[in-house]
Parts: structure tokens; C-alpha cells; sequence
């Protein structure tokens, strides 16, 4: 027995200089990438900043986190959820086109790669670019917030979508053939609810994603929360820094808590 | 909960159809988005009087100034460099973490949470906002943003390991217990080959997305692309703009292709 583990041993090839090259290769990486790294200005009082934040955080700005009024935390908050939310349905429904194309088991191989590369460029753009393209057209504001939302969430959704697209079952659809269904019909019970508890859940989760990205919108002057925050920031008012990163911290809280769970009972059907 | 209308078949069996809750979610969609039509000020009429004028600046970006391209490759590089450290960094740092946030290893309920929650809170900090600390606490420059690529790495793959870990089979994890190995040894030999794969899929899916992330940190003057960007946005000097995004574009595509031909190979 031992003899013919020995020589099951021997006849596998060693893993280690696999693994030597790997290592090499990470450390190389790694080393590369430290060395470009820097601040270029001088951080005197960096422990003080973040002292202060903490404190902020600690104590925010009662008064500010309460107001009601639409310069008051509260409203800001519900327009940073408006964006997200129209925001991701606007860029739910541009998507399925996208989608639609890029799958490979509907479309030929060259139209799906084609629109693949044009999802990724439309998402190699950053966000504060498409902002500033939309507030030409919408004026500053929370609709180019919006746009711009739906714009970047194109990318991932309809990557999603392909891959739902790509799983699906044609038996179902062979076999409603097979009761005498017609193509109305077929689409109605033979497509739709393969595809739309996957597609819901792609969205949930976008919708989760874009609440955290609306910040980005702010340095733009597109709307929601990013700009009071930026302002207080560069204006070292601590405490309405403080009461704003909570306020976005609880909402980004009570919405994941909320969308994990109907995701949940998508996934189970 | 509401229970479904039954239907009587002709040979007399019956049949429950389940509930459905679409017309309460049609009615809820409606109501949301009747609320953020409202304050966002959204109109449809808006878009297609001005849509036009979005292609604005795209049509100044071509033709893409060439001549452009030696200055690009500096900060290219940089932000390059600031994802494969952040990454890097946060992923190696999540370890230690999502293992005492796995319930099948540490069996005290109170830290488990106490990790999540930080988790949690950890996650729901914009990236940006992050970084924009970090230019506050270290200074403009790379390192800045490679912080905030490095925590929002860590909360990331974080949660996704430790989902991960309490999945695993756990008998090979018992019976090298049984046969003497202290807790290390077995966590190393056995839960560890079985996670290494996912992690590293992981950990490569959520570099490629932070190599976009990157480019968009300089924003807040935490180096790297997105602060030429912002510059020559500043001077509408779009033909350079244009340059700079599409050689973004190149090296987006070239490291999604081989990160995915790796990711390929370990599942």
C-alpha cells in the first residue's frame, strides 16, 4: 500500500514551483504598487481631523438631524432615496435592450460581444462626468442626479440580466408548445416568471448599491446629500458632518435590512 | 397571510393557486415613484425638448486628442497601482475578521455580531465619502484613495467570506479535531482549501470594479486618473478628456479579460 502511494507521489508533479512563481509574481505586484504611492501635501493636524470626526459622529447636530424642513437632514435623505429609486427604474428599463442583445443564446456571437463592449464603455465613464453632461441638459439638480444614476447602473444590471437571460429554461417553452400555447402566451407563462424574480432581485440590489453611490452626485450639484456633506466637510463643521454620515448610515442600514429580505423571498420564489 | 383562490378541476380534484402580490406591489412601485417624480422634479418633456444637448459634450471628445496620451500613462498607472494595493490590503485585512464573524468557527454569539454590525457599518459608507476622509486625516495623494479603495474592499469581500465560511462542510474540519490538531491547524487544512477559490474569485471580481472606482477618487484629490479628469473637465478641454477615458476603457477591458480568464479557472 505504501509503495503505491509513494509512487502516486512521485508520478504527480510538485506543486512548489507553481506556487514559487505565484508568490514571485504577487510580491512583484505588490512591491510596484507601493512604490507609486504618496500624499503629496504635508498632514500635520490628520489625528485632530479625525478626532473630530469621531466626535462629530459621536455628537451630531441635534437640531439639523431633526429639521424638517427641506434644508433638514430628513429631506435630504428622502431626495437622495428619490435619485436612487427613479434613478434605478430609469436605468432598469434601458437596460433590457442592452440585455436582450448581449445574450448569446438569443442574439448571434458578434452582436452580443458588440453590445458588451458598449455596455462597458457606457460604464467606463465615472459618474461625475455623465453628471456634468446631464446638468446641460436638466439644469442643476436632482433629475441630472437621476439620469446620471440610471446611466451608471445600466452597466452592472444588464450584466446580471444576461446572465439570467443566458440560464434559461427553453423546455417550458417546448413543452407549452407541446399544450398548443401561442407566443403570447408562451412569453406570459413561459418567460416572464423565469426572468422576473432574478430581474427584481438584480434591481433591489442596485437600488442598494445607487443609495450609497448618491453622494458621488453631490460634487456635481446633482442633488441629494453629497453636497451639504462636502460643504461641511471642507468647512470643518464636525457636528453636521457628524449628523449627516448618521443619518446616511442608519437609512443605508433600515433599506439593506429591508431589501435583503424580500431578495430573499425572491430567490426562495 | 392571504390565502389563494382554489380551483376545482374537472375530474374533481382541487387545486390552491398561491396568493399574488402584484397588484400590492404595482400599487407601492406606483406610490414610490409618484413621490420621487415629485421631488426630483422628473419630466419626461425635459428630456426629449434638451436630450440633445447631452451629446454636447461627448461630440467635443471626438477626435480624442493623441498627443494627450504620454501624460495619461502617469496617472494610469497610479490608479492602477492604488486598486492592486487597496484591494490587496483590504482583503488580506478581512480575514481575521470574517473568520470570528463565522458562527460554525467562534461560538460566541456576542462577537459574531459585534464584527457584523462593524461590518454593516463599515459597508455603508460611500467610497467616496471615504476618501474624502482620507485626504483629511493623510494628505492628497494616492495614498488617500488607496485607503478608501482598501476599506471598501474589507467590508466587501468580508461579508462575502464569511457568508462563505459558514457554508463549507465542517466534517473534515471534526474529524481533524478528533484526530488531534489543535483549532488552527484544522481551520488550515480543511475549511481553508475549500474557501481559497471563492475568496480569490472574490477578491479579483471586486478589483475590477475598483479599478473604475479609482479613476473616479481623484474627484476628491486622492490621486490617481480622475484628477486630470476633473482638471480638464475644469477647462473643457474635452479632446484631452476623451483621450483619457477611452485609454481608461483599454485598461478597464484588458484587466476585466484577464481577471476573468483567471476567475474561470478556479471554479
Amino acid at each position: 500500500m505504501n509503495e503505491k502511494i509513494a509512487a502516486q507521489l512521485q508520478a504527480e508533479k510538485s506543486p512548489l514551483p507553481g506556487r514559487l512563481l505565484l508568490t514571485v509574481i504577487i510580491l512583484v505586484l505588490l512591491i510596484w504598487s507601493s512604490v507609486g504611492i504618496r500624499s503629496t501635501s504635508a498632514v500635520g493636524n490628520g489625528m485632530a481631523v479625525a478626532a473630530g470626526i469621531l466626535k462629530g459622529i459621536c455628537t451630531p447636530d441635534l437640531e439639523f438631524l431633526f429639521d424638517f424642513s427641506s434644508q433638514g437632514v430628513p429631506y435630504l435623505l428622502l431626495e437622495t432615496v428619490c435619485i436612487a429609486f427613479m434613478g434605478t427604474l430609469v436605468g432598469a428599463v434601458i437596460a433590457v435592450p442592452f440585455a436582450f442583445l448581449g445574450a448569446s443564446n438569443i442574439v448571434p456571437r458578434g452582436v452580443a460581444l458588440v453590445s458588451r463592449l458598449a455596455v462597458m464603455a457606457v460604464r467606463t465613464i465615472p459618474s461625475f462626468v455623465y453628471g456634468l453632461m446631464f446638468i446641460r441638459v436638466t439644469g442643476p439638480g436632482a433629475f441630472a442626479g437621476l439620469m446620471t444614476m440610471s446611466l451608471c447602473s445600466v452597466g452592472m444590471v444588464s450584466k446580471m440580466y444576461i446572465e439570467t437571460i443566458e440560464d434559461l429554461d427553453k423546455k417550458i417553452l417546448e413543452s407549452l408548445d407541446a399544450a398548443g400555447c401561442t407566443f403570447f402566451q408562451k412569453i406570459r407563462y413561459g418567460i416572464l416568471p423565469q426572468l422576473l424574480p432574478d430581474f427584481a432581485s438584480t434591481v433591489i440590489y442596485r437600488f442598494d448599491m445607487n443609495l450609497r453611490d448618491a453622494t458621488v452626485l453631490g460634487l456635481v450639484g446633482a442633488g441629494g446629500i453629497g453636497a451639504p456633506l462636502i460643504f461641511a466637510m471642507n468647512s470643518y463643521r464636525w457636528n453636521e458632518v457628524g449628523s449627516i454620515l448618521v443619518g446616511l448610515i442608519l437609512l443605508i442600514l433600515v433599506i439593506e435590512l429591508f431589501s435583503t429580505r424580500i431578495r430573499n423571498k425572491l430567490v426562495r420564489g | 397571510m392571504r390565502r389563494g383562490r382554489t380551483i376545482t378541476l374537472p375530474n374533481g380534484k382541487t387545486v390552491e393557486r398561491p396568493p399574488s402580490h402584484a397588484l400590492l406591489t404595482a400599487v407601492l412601485l406606483a406610490a414610490a415613484a409618484a413621490v420621487s417624480v415629485q421631488v426630483t422634479g422628473f419630466r419626461l418633456s425635459v428630456l426629449t425638448e434638451g436630450g440633445y444637448r447631452f451629446f454636447d459634450i461627448l461630440k467635443q471628445m471626438v477626435p480624442p486628442n493623441i498627443s494627450y496620451l504620454d501624460k495619461v500613462w502617469g496617472p494610469l498607472f497610479d490608479t492602477i497601482k492604488m486598486s492592486v494595493l487597496g484591494s490587496a490590503a483590504g482583503a488580506v485585512l478581512a480575514v481575521p475578521f470574517s473568520v470570528t464573524a463565522s458562527s460554525n468557527i467562534v461560538k460566541n454569539r456576542a462577537v459574531i455580531s459585534a464584527v457584523r454590525i462593524f461590518y454593516s457599518i463599515v459597508r455603508t459608507l460611500p467610497t467616496l465619502v471615504t476618501a474624502l476622509i482620507a485626504t483629511y486625516i493623510f494628505g492628497l495623494g494616492t495614498l488617500a484613495g488607496t485607503i478608501a479603495i482598501g476599506v471598501f474592499t474589507f467590508s466587501y469581500v468580508g461579508k462575502l467570506l464569511y457568508e462563505q465560511i459558514e457554508t463549507v462542510d465542517m466534517g473534515a474540519y471534526e474529524a481533524m479535531e478528533a484526530l488531534g490538531a489543535t483549532g488552527f491547524h484544522a481551520f488550515l487544512y480543511s475549511v481553508v482549501p475549500q474557501i481559497l477559490p471563492g475568496y480569490i474569485s472574490n477578491c479579483l471580481f471586486c478589483f475590477e470594479g475598483n479599478v473604475r472606482y479609482a479613476a473616479i477618487l481623484g474627484y476628491v484629490g486622492a490621486g490617481g486618473l480622475g484628477l486630470i479628469i476633473n482638471e480638464k473637465v475644469g477647462w473643457r478641454e474635452y479632446d484631452k478628456v476623451g483621450m483619457i477615458l477611452i485609454t481608461l476603457f483599454g485598461a478597464v477591458v484588458v484587466i476585466e479579460f484577464i481577471s476573468h480568464q483567471i476567475r474561470k479557472r478556479l471554479t
